[in-house]
């Protein structure tokens, strides 16, 4: 794969999220190292925390360098995921993605 | 590999000088990938790029971490309540100051409450706290586990032992990305007199992972 295939997945700007803030995955299955679940994707969640910048493993997969990013933690209802999930209403998973797969909704 | 690789035991005696991987369990059938794995420490050796001494000294000291150390991290945040509050704001500076170092991933301390149980996954590996917990186990690398613990945590955790209230939220941590997960239990009723190293005694791993809670009696 080229760095110019893995390049262009990357949109130019990215706003920094806030805790609190909606976010949509991408609904996107582009190849090589994605580190994003495939069950989230196309998922609506909400961010709970910023870890700060981090090398961006689908670049870092192919010793590719490429500008650093934002980590989130977003939380994401179990009832939100599955249409069938029968536990608690508040019942939650918390994923941790990178900016460039998150859409502020 | 610089030869085809034997199926068969033998005893080095077959009139090459390179280097050949330590003994393997005799049950193991090797993945290709194991094999790749094998080949590529093989040609490092060979190579000089690393000897094979160093390779083992880093799986024996690799190996040598148990979940102690993670259970010296929590009972120090049941006894100490502003080591507590320095673990969940800053882990690595926490579990770093009782003589665990993680330089490689950030390290998130998340805490069980009346309200709220952790557990963590990796469901696309294994990523894990090796520093604080060790090799992960078996069962935490399966397929049944990665797949079923984020689409119904509340049924696994009960196969482990661990019924919770309905009103209690059951929080999961897929842990894909940069960042590692250790989960403080709640501490026992009953065991505020201990002390420190005898409430270390009691934290389990899998207590740490979120699959089990702590008991007052280990």
């Amino acid at each position: 794969m080229s760095a110019s295939a893995l390049q262009t997945r990357e949109a130019p700007v990215h706003v920094p999220l806030n805790p609190g803030d909606l976010v949509r995955v991408r609904d996107d299955y582009p190849p090589g190292h994605i580190r994003t679940p495939v069950y989230v994707r196309g998922k609506v969640g909400r961010v709970t925390r910023s870890f700060g910048a981090f090398g961006n493993p689908e670049l870092l997969a192919y010793r590719l360098n490429g500008p650093q990013q934002e980590l989130y933690e977003v939380r994401f209802l179990q009832r939100d995921l599955w249409s069938d999930y029968s536990g608690g209403p508040n019942d939650s998973v918390d994923l941790d993605l990178y900016r460039h797969w998150l859409e502020k909704v | 590999m610089p030869h085809d690789h034997h199926d068969h035991e033998h005893d080095h005696a077959h009139g090459h000088a390179h280097a050949h991987a330590p003994p393997q369990p005799d049950h193991k059938v090797h993945s290709y990938y194991q094999i790749l794995g094998v080949a590529l420490k093989e040609l490092l050796v060979e190579k000089g790029v690393v000897t094979a001494d160093e390779v083992r000294a880093a799986i024996e000291k690799r190996d040598q971490i148990t979940p102690a150390h993670g259970a010296k991290v929590v009972a120090r945040s049941w006894v100490d309540p502003l080591y507590r509050i320095k673990l969940l704001t800053n882990a690595n500076l926490a579990v770093a100051e009782l003589g665990f170092p993680m330089t490689t991933t950030k390290l998130v301390a998340v805490e069980n409450s009346e309200e709220v149980h952790n557990v963590v996954v990796c469901t696309l590996c294994s990523c894990y706290p090796r520093e604080l917990l060790g090799l992960p186990p078996a069962w935490y690398k399966s397929r049944a586990y990665r797949a079923r613990i984020v689409s119904e945590p509340r049924a696994v955790l009960g196969e482990f032992g661990t019924n919770l209230p309905d009103n209690v939220e059951v929080r999961v941590h897929d842990s894909t990305a940069d960042i590692r997960y250790l989960v403080i239990p709640i501490q026992p009723p009953g065991t505020e007199g201990k002390s420190e190293e005898e409430l270390a005694a009691l934290v389990t791993r899998d207590s740490m992972i979120g699959v089990a809670e702590v008991k007052a009696h280990g």
